[in-house]
C-alpha cells in the first residue's frame, strides 16, 4: 500500500478538462491526418510482424494477417505503431510529472489475490484483442474516433462495449469491490 | 484546407513524427485522467467512479461540435476524412467480446499502454493478452471469415442512414451527456458512502 505520509491521494486532472483536451486532440489528429486515434492496430501490426519473422510463408497465406504484409516495408512501419509508442511515452511523462511511476506492481482489490488479478488481466486482454478485430478497432479507434465522426459502426461498438459491461458487471463484482 | 497530410500541406515525411507527438499527447491525457489504473476505469460499471464517462463523453461532445465548426468555417473537407466502415453484425459481436474483456481485464488497449508506463504488471499482462488474442483471431480466421465480412453497410455516418443531420445529432448527444453527468454525480456520491476499502 501507499505510504500515508503527506496523505498522497492520486492527483488526477479534472475529468472534464481531460475530456476537453482529448476532444481537441482528436480534432487536431483528424485535421492533420484525416483519421482518428487508435491503439489496438499497433498490437495487430506486432502480431503480423512476428508471424512474418517466424513463419513468413504462413503469414503471407493467412487470410487475415496476410493483408497487412507487403513486400516493401515491415508491418511495424505504420502510423498506429508510432502513435502507440507515443501513448507509452506520454503515459510515462504524465506518470513522472505526477509521481506515479514506481517499481513494477500489480494493482488489485484487497478481496482478490495478485495472482487472480494477473490471470483475469490476461484473459481480459485476450478477449479485448479478439473483439477489437471483429469491431474494426477498440475503444480508441472505433468507439471514440468512430463515434466522434458520426460513423454508425463506432456507435455500435461503443454501445456494445459499455452495454455489455453494465450487463455483466454484477457477475464480476468480486474482482473489483 | 484540412486534412493537412492528405492534401499535401504537410508532406508524408512528417507522418511518423506527427504520429509520435499526437500519441504522446494521447498517452499523457489518458494517464493524467487516471486511466492507468484499472480500478479507476471499472468504477464506471459499479458506480464508484465515473471518470471514464466524464472524459469519454466530454471528448465526444468536443469532437462532434468541433467537426461541425471546422466544416462550417471551411477548414476541413469532410469528404476527405476517414469514416469507419460499418459491418454491423461482427462489430456488434466484437463490442460484446470487448465488453467482457473490459470487465475482466479492467483496461482497454490504449490505457493498458499507459499502465505499463507507470509500472503496472497487470497492464503489461493485459497487453500480452491483446497480442495473444489477435494471434488466436488470425489463426482461427478461416473459421469465421464470412461472418467477419457480413453486414457490410459501407463507410456510413448516422446521417447517411437516418437522414437526421449531424448538427441535430451533436445537440441531442450533448443534452444526453449533460444529463448523464448530473445523474452519475448523484449516483457516485451515494455509492462512495458505502465503499470503505477504496480510497478516493
Amino acid at each position: 500500500m501507499d505510504t500515508q505520509k503527506n496523505n498522497q491521494i492520486p492527483h488526477y486532472i479534472n475529468p472534464y478538462l481531460g475530456g476537453v483536451l482529448l476532444g481537441m486532440l482528436l480534432l487536431l489528429t483528424i485535421y492533420i491526418t484525416g483519421r482518428g486515434l487508435g491503439a489496438s492496430g499497433a498490437v495487430k501490426s506486432t502480431v503480423a510482424t512476428t508471424a512474418q519473422i517466424v513463419t513468413p510463408q504462413d503469414a503471407k497465406d493467412n487470410a487475415y494477417i496476410g493483408r497487412f504484409i507487403t513486400n516493401d516495408h515491415s508491418p511495424m512501419y505504420t502510423w498506429l505503431v508510432f502513435e502507440s509508442i507515443g501513448i507509452f511515452l506520454g503515459g510515462l511523462l504524465s506518470g513522472v510529472i505526477f509521481r506515479r511511476v514506481r517499481k513494477p506492481r500489480v494493482e488489485h482489490s484487497s478481496k482478490i489475490s495478485a495472482n487472480k488479478r494477473m490471470i483475469y488481466a490476461t484473459i481480459g486482454g485476450i478477449l479485448f484483442g479478439i473483439g477489437s478485430q471483429f469491431g474494426r478497432g477498440c475503444t480508441s479507434g472505433a468507439a471514440l474516433s468512430g463515434s466522434g465522426t458520426f460513423a454508425v459502426g463506432g456507435i455500435i461498438v461503443m454501445f456494445a462495449i459499455f452495454g455489455t459491461g453494465y450487463a455483466i458487471a454484477w457477475a464480476f463484482k468480486k474482482l473489483w469491490i | 484546407m484540412g486534412p493537412l497530410i492528405p492534401n499535401g500541406i504537410i508532406t508524408g515525411d512528417w507522418n511518423f513524427v506527427i504520429a509520435i507527438l499526437l500519441g504522446i499527447a494521447f498517452g499523457f491525457i489518458l494517464e493524467a485522467s487516471g486511466f492507468s489504473s484499472s480500478r479507476n476505469i471499472v468504477g464506471v460499471f459499479y458506480g464508484y467512479n465515473f471518470v471514464v464517462l466524464r472524459v469519454f463523453f466530454t471528448a465526444l461532445i468536443v469532437t462532434m461540435v468541433g467537426l461541425l465548426y471546422f466544416d462550417y468555417f471551411g477548414w476541413l473537407n469532410m469528404s476527405q476524412i476517414f469514416i469507419l466502415p460499418t459491418f454491423w453484425q461482427p462489430m456488434l459481436v466484437g463490442g460484446v467480446i470487448m465488453g467482457l474483456g473490459f470487465i475482466m481485464g479492467g483496461f482497454c488497449p490504449g490505457t493498458s499502454f499507459t499502465a505499463i508506463a507507470i509500472g503496472k504488471i497487470d497492464g503489461l499482462l493485459f497487453t500480452i493478452g491483446l497480442y495473444l488474442g489477435i494471434g488466436m483471431f488470425s489463426l482461427a480466421f478461416p473459421l469465421f471469415g464470412d461472418f467477419y465480412n457480413s453486414g457490410n453497410l459501407g463507410n456510413v455516418t448516422v446521417s447517411d442512414i437516418t437522414g437526421i443531420s449531424s448538427s441535430w445529432l451533436a445537440l441531442t448527444f450533448t443534452i444526453v451527456a449533460l444529463a448523464a453527468f448530473w445523474v452519475t454525480m448523484l449516483i457516485e456520491k451515494k455509492v462512495r458512502k458505502r465503499i470503505t476499502e477504496y480510497k478516493f
